[in-house]
């Protein structure tokens, strides 16, 4: 299984491919258990003895055994650990319900602040940006976000936006950017001064000197999806030397 | 199902941006995004693109009793669907406020200016007489539907033929379109209506607001104009307070903006009657710009070298001619242009020469391969080469629909050189 995993490493899969565990002639009792276990990331589902690819995309692989899809989509589905942009849209009794342009809306919290306690409320207004991270996030049940970690810290999560824009971009582009080393992440940080919150739901929020920047930052980010690596390169050396 | 709701972050940030004077899409105060026009098969139907905001409209025509009041007129009928697909806030079935509203826009702009001669309209008067209906389907909402709304209307309004009636005695005989040429409408003028957003109370305006415009705009002003410079029709909304000067500035500014949609109107009309005329398939699946992905990446596998020669004039001696190849895209005008007609299949072969499934690469075996690879592929058509690499960088090719599509030898030279280049 893992071997015809690797295989196929880097190719481009469609939904309904299917990887077929082989099965064992003989079970030797005397042998140790072999560890040739896949773990199965976004985009593959095992169902019986065998793994099917749900969406179509690149796979791709981390040693030692980790298979996942990589696939580009705009549709957000909450899933666990992703730091995500969301909108304040109701406050209602101790929870504030979210928007993250998903299909439901999520639920946080007042308590899962940092240093927030019932007497000491956290200052969130309906309309504001918060940065926050799934709790609970599968099929079953109303999507749960908070804005600490494990430890009680806040660790960049909570309300802002003061200033600033903020614009939707598909979740591949998102992806790309938060990728290690990327190149396109670079290119940007190197056009003006800027701040930016990215959130893996899609939404983008920038803030730069200038508003006059800001808008070239988030217009130059929306035509990043489309572009070739070379024409962005000779589009942002335009901007930068201001003959755009 | 609801809309996302609009952050204050956003909020401020459109708001100072228009104190500045400064647009979400680096326009400036009065222009208006892009305005694309294209045409269907039948007469009357039409799609109209303002930037991202996009409506159809659909003109129809049947014979019915004419009004007791109006015997001998004809009767006009409008009607705009906000369809669910347009946008999240709007929900099917009920008719919401919006809907109302831009309906009855619609009308007052079109009926009570009197564009269409609707005596013309009359076959037997108080008996039959020709009910026009038109229907604008919204289709996606990126703000300013009214603006889209009423170019696609008066569009497609010019675009349709009636069919040809002919009265004998008592007789009326209704031809049809392969009987007799199709008449078209009598069209005394075209209103077209045209948007100014207004924010802070009346001291910022904007011309054709973009969807996060409108959801920061304090009121709207509508004027529809045509291009004689008579004002068709001219409504606020939003409950805000407008000095006289300044609805005199709007007017002007209009009737500058009208003239140029009229303008547009006019040679998409000329453009679709010249390519009807010379016989060749119109339509909105001709219009549409042929988008082909000409360029993937794959990893380069290693070939299995012995033999490769004979191998090769073994497969140039059994394969067939050539399919003719598929002529390049005629494009008599701009905006419309011609894909192939009854073109034998050119979907080509693909070819397959004896690949082994290593993962290593090595830098000559891929110049032999390259080399070897040419002679076949020039004997046979286009097969699609896919290839995929492992960067998380993807490369992408932008598509420019004006530019001509090259012929296909060329295509197959590009395609081998940006292997080349890989």
């Amino acid at each position: 299984m893992l071997s015809a995993l690797k295989e196929r490493v880097g190719q481009v899969l469609l939904p309904g491919d299917e990887f077929v565990c082989e099965a064992e002639d003989t079970l030797s009792l005397s042998a140790t258990a072999r560890k040739d276990t896949a773990v199965c990331g976004p985009g593959l589902r095992r169902s019986g003895d065998r793994v099917l690819v749900c969406v179509s995309g690149h796979l791709r692989h981390k040693a030692p055994n980790v298979f996942w899809i990589q696939s580009q989509s705009k549709r957000v589905v909450p899933a666990k650990g992703e730091c995500v942009i969301g909108i304040v849209t109701a406050k209602s009794g101790d929870v504030f319900k979210v928007d993250v342009g998903a299909s439901e809306l999520a639920s946080l919290s007042y308590l899962s602040f940092e240093g927030a306690t019932k007497r000491n409320r956290p200052n969130v207004q309906v309309g504001d940006l918060v940065y926050a991270q799934f709790l609970v996030a599968n099929k079953d049940m109303e999507p749960e976000l908070v804005c600490i970690d494990g430890a009680g810290r806040a660790n960049g999560l909570g309300v802002f936006g003061s200033g600033g824009l903020m614009v939707k971009v598909s979740l591949g582009l998102v992806r790309r950017l938060l990728a290690p080393g990327s190149d396109l992440m670079a290119d940007l940080a190197g056009l003006f001064p800027s701040e930016m919150v990215l959130g893996l739901n899609g939404r983008v929020w920038v803030k730069s000197s200038s508003l006059q920047q800001t808008l070239i930052l988030t217009n130059l980010l929306q035509s990043c999806e489309t572009l070739s690596p070379d024409q962005r390169r000779a589009l942002f050396h335009r901007v930068k030397q201001g003959t755009l | 199902m609801k809309d996302t709701p609009l952050s204050n972050c956003e909020r401020d940030f459109l708001l100072k941006a228009i104190e500045e004077k400064k647009r979400l899409d680096g326009r400036q105060t009065y222009d208006y995004r892009n305005i694309k026009i294209t045409f269907g098969t039948d007469y009357g139907c039409c799609f109209v693109d303002l930037g991202k905001t996009r409506v159809m409209a659909q003109v129809s025509c049947e014979l019915v009793a004419p009004k007791e009041t109006r015997p001998n007129e004809g009767i006009l009928f409008f009607n705009i669907e906000l369809s669910p697909m347009a946008s999240p806030a709007f929900e099917p079935g009920r008719q919401s406020e919006l809907s109302v509203k831009l309906n009855r826009q619609l009308e007052r702009c079109f009926r009570n200016s009197k564009c269409i001669d609707t005596e013309s309209l009359c076959v037997v008067s108080g008996e039959k007489v020709w009910q026009i209906r038109v229907d604008v389907h919204t289709l996606n909402h990126d703000g300013n539907l009214m603006d889209a709304a009423s170019i696609a209307a008066i569009t497609a309004l010019c675009h349709f033929k009636r069919p040809d009636v002919s009265i004998q005695g008592e007789e009326i005989t209704v031809y049809t379109p392969e009987e007799r040429d199709p008449i078209p409408l009598s069209i005394y003028h075209m209103p077209i209506s045209v948007s100014f957003s207004f924010f802070q109370q009346g001291t910022y305006l904007l011309v054709d607001p973009c969807e996060r415009e409108e959801r920061v705009m304090d009121g709207l002003l509508m004027i529809a104009m045509n291009k004689h410079r008579e004002i068709c029709s001219i409504q606020s909304s939003g409950g805000i307070m407008l000095l006289k000067e300044q609805v005199l500035r709007c007017s002007k500014i209009a009737s500058v903006k009208v003239s140029e949609i009229t303008e547009l109107i006019s040679k998409a009309l000329e453009n679709d009657k010249k390519a009807r005329k010379a016989g060749e398939r119109c339509g909105f699946a001709e219009s549409m710009p042929q988008e082909r992905i000409t360029a993937l990446k794959m990893d380069e596998t290693p070939v299995e070298m012995k033999d490769v020669t004979e191998k090769a004039e073994d497969i140039i001696k059994k394969s067939e001619a050539p399919p003719r190849t598929v002529p390049s895209p005629v494009v008599p005008a701009p905006g419309v242009g011609q894909v192939g007609q009854c073109q034998q299949n050119s979907w080509g072969l693909e070819e397959e020469d004896g690949e082994s499934v290593e993962e290593e690469e090595e830098e000559e075996e891929d110049e032999e391969k390259m080399l070897v690879e040419e002679q076949p592929k020039k004997k046979v058509d286009q097969g699609d080469i896919v290839e995929i690499s492992d960067s998380e960088e993807e490369e992408v090719v932008i598509l420019h629909p004006e530019k001509p599509i090259k012929k296909s030898s060329s295509q197959q030279k590009e395609a081998a050189s940006s292997k080349k280049k890989t």
